[in-house]
């Protein structure tokens, strides 16, 4: 009663590109659309439209002592107070500027080493380049709290390979807490970070690099172009699209570090000089109970967030169109 | 984005290489090669050093010299993790976690997915700009309002509460990662059944819904992995002992390093039970995930 062999035949990829084809049919009103992101839309609102909802609202309260001795009284609605008391509080303003430059030099060190090692891939043979590349999946892999746990043994001051290796180099580094100095407790956490990062951009850039003819770059080569011309005026602007995406992903992904953050101050005891927007607003939360300030500081990081990540949105919502 | 894509039409062709090469670039050649094995080391190592310490003993270990190979290792750490409870606690917790986010998220998310990309209704773009605006929003940033929730609700410590946040967690991306599956399945297939006599329903589980089943295990996989790796979220809400997930206990294992002795051969070696799954799964969905993320930018 049905041709069988209809459904084999044309293989998923082989469709046309009909991400964003018109689906000619059902275009009639119906409800069935509505019904079918019902679920999406309770679950989504329920863990955190509210919570966000909650969180706007505590931002312009007050829980004080009255409160905290009889839990039932409302707080008091204290206007931008928290706000103001947050932007001018200098520990906030030092995470905040700390949050920043450390998100914004962990995606451009990301990104740049990222195309290099792309680049590098195209330039050598075969079995290195699938060396390069299982080695950077493999590190994309790893669990954020099982590379962190190797991290943070790798950095220990009594018999850490860091400071063994360091050593050997001829440095008198025995014994080193490299986490109890602010300084190199970001060092590090930078290294941790951008190793982490690394892999997704240097395979996603590597992907577009593939893309770009050949014929192109040998007529550039016959033309008398050097390799870092090329590289400079055909290469870089043809990718262009990949790199300014993959920096945006970072700069929001590394602007939220936490874990990492998190284990590296529980082995290295230092706490406040070494806290970024996620645990500063832990710390402020889950630690000292401060509601009013710590939803302040959540609200204005989802700001932040969402300022920085309306690029990258819209430019996928374009594809949509 | 028109010049990638002009790009990639062109990269079909192929040309011939010239085959006289000199000296000097032979020997450039296997310097570039050496600088790629070299880069390979450093982000391997990592890896590597986990589970070569996971086989080596406290005692090899507590060495000042570094022992890089696991001669003369055994399976001892990872048969005290699994006889130690706290382990397979932890793992229950995970998988019960896992399993429920995954489960949840697929199927909220599947039918998501068939709304926007088989529908055309008011509000589809409006929901694909809130679905992907709200990916993007960082835990950090909500997490202690959902706490506060949880508590109100009575869910703190509590697998389900827990398994609430991941979903709505992971369901946005999933929904937008299984579009472009549901999306690659033309509506003409389904026509042609129903034309053939079957009904909308019987078209689509027999034609559409076989042809999704990659899609499906894609999207399921990376539902697990982020619910599997999740650990700011579960910090939070989990504060119970008895409901670590393994990322928590993997923390506990390695909290206040710094004071205390720490058997590090048993950290590797419980590291290396988290990861191992992970690491297998991830090889899986790789590919279908970044070109996800990087939308039309990349083809993967």
């Amino acid at each position: 009663m049905m041709s069988v062999d209809a459904p084999a035949s044309p293989a998923p990829e082989a469709a046309p590109p009909a991400t964003g084809a018109t689906p000619t049919r059902r275009r009639r009103r119906s409800l069935t659309p509505w019904l079918l992101i019902v679920p999406t839309l309770v679950i989504v609102i329920a863990a955190m439209g509210y919570p966000i909802f909650w969180q706007l609202k505590t931002s312009f309260q007050k829980y004080g002592l009255k409160q905290q001795f009889n839990p039932d009284l409302p707080p008091d609605f204290v206007g931008f107070d928290n706000y103001v008391k947050v932007l001018t509080n200098p520990d906030f303003l030092a995470v905040l500027g700390r949050s920043i430059l450390f998100c914004f030099l962990a995606a451009f060190i990301t990104v740049i080493l990222g195309f290099l090692l792309a680049l590098l891939m195209k330039r050598v043979g075969k079995v290195a380049r699938l060396i390069l590349q299982i080695a950077l999946l493999l590190a994309w892999a790893m669990p954020v709290a099982a590379s962190m746990t190797v991290w943070v043994w790798l950095v220990d001051w009594r018999n850490g390979v860091l400071n063994y290796l360091l050593g050997k180099l001829g440095l008198d580094v025995e014994g080193h807490n490299w986490l109890a100095d602010p300084t190199t407790f970001f060092v590090i956490a930078l290294i941790i970070v951008i190793w982490a990062a690394v892999p997704f951009v240097a395979l996603s850039i590597y992907a577009g690099l593939s893309q770009i003819s050949e014929e192109v770059l040998e007529a550039a080569q016959m033309d008398g172009a050097t390799g870092w011309q090329r590289t400079r005026h055909i290469v870089l602007p043809l990718i262009a699209p990949v790199l300014s995406i993959v920096l945006l992903l970072q700069i929001v992904w590394d602007l939220r570090v936490f874990t990492q953050i998190k284990f590296l101050q529980d082995a290295g005891g230092v706490a406040n000089a070494t806290d970024l927007l996620g645990t500063y607003i832990y710390k402020m939360g889950v630690g000292s109970a401060d509601f009013g300030s710590a939803a302040a500081v959540s609200v204005i990081m989802l700001l932040l967030t969402i300022a920085l990540s309306w690029y990258y949105v819209r430019s996928i919502m374009k594809e949509e169109d | 984005m028109s010049a990638t894509t002009s790009a990639r039409r062109s990269a079909g062709t192929t040309t011939v290489r010239k085959p006289k090469v000199s000296t000097g670039r032979r020997v450039s050649g296997w310097l570039w090669t050496l600088l790629a094995v070299a880069v390979a080391l450093c982000w391997i190592f990592t890896v590597y050093w986990m589970v070569n310490s996971s086989f080596l003993s406290t005692v090899t270990l507590q060495k000042s010299t570094p022992t890089w190979l696991p001669f003369g290792g055994s399976w001892d750490n990872f048969k005290n993790i699994f006889a130690d409870g706290t382990f397979v606690k932890a793992l229950s917790i995970s998988l019960g976690v896992t399993l429920l986010t995954v489960l949840v998220a697929i199927v909220v998310a599947f039918l998501g997915a068939l709304a926007i990309s088989r529908f055309r209704f008011k509000g589809r773009k409006s929901f694909i700009l809130a679905m992907l605006l709200i990916q993007m929003l960082p835990a950090e940033g909500m997490f202690i309002a959902q706490f506060k929730m949880m508590a109100s609700w009575g869910l703190v410590n509590n697998i389900l509460g827990l398994t609430l946040l991941y979903a709505a967690a992971v369901i946005p991306f999933t929904l937008w990662m299984l579009r472009g599956f549901v999306a690659g399945v033309p509506a003409e297939l389904e026509e042609a059944a129903l034309v053939d006599g079957l009904s909308g329903t019987q078209a689509f589980l027999r034609i559409t819904f076989p042809l999704l089943a990659p899609g499906l295990v894609a999207s399921a996989v990376y539902a697990f992995l982020q619910a599997w790796n999740e650990f700011t979220i579960a910090l939070v809400v989990m504060q119970d002992n008895d409901v670590r997930t393994l990322p928590l206990w993997l923390r506990g294992l390695v909290q206040a390093s710094a004071t205390r002795e720490t058997h590090w051969c048993l950290v590797m070696a419980g590291s290396t039970m988290v990861a191992v799954p992970v690491i297998i799964f991830f090889m899986i969905v790789r590919s279908k995930m970044s070109s996800g993320l990087v939308g039309g930018a990349v083809k993967g």
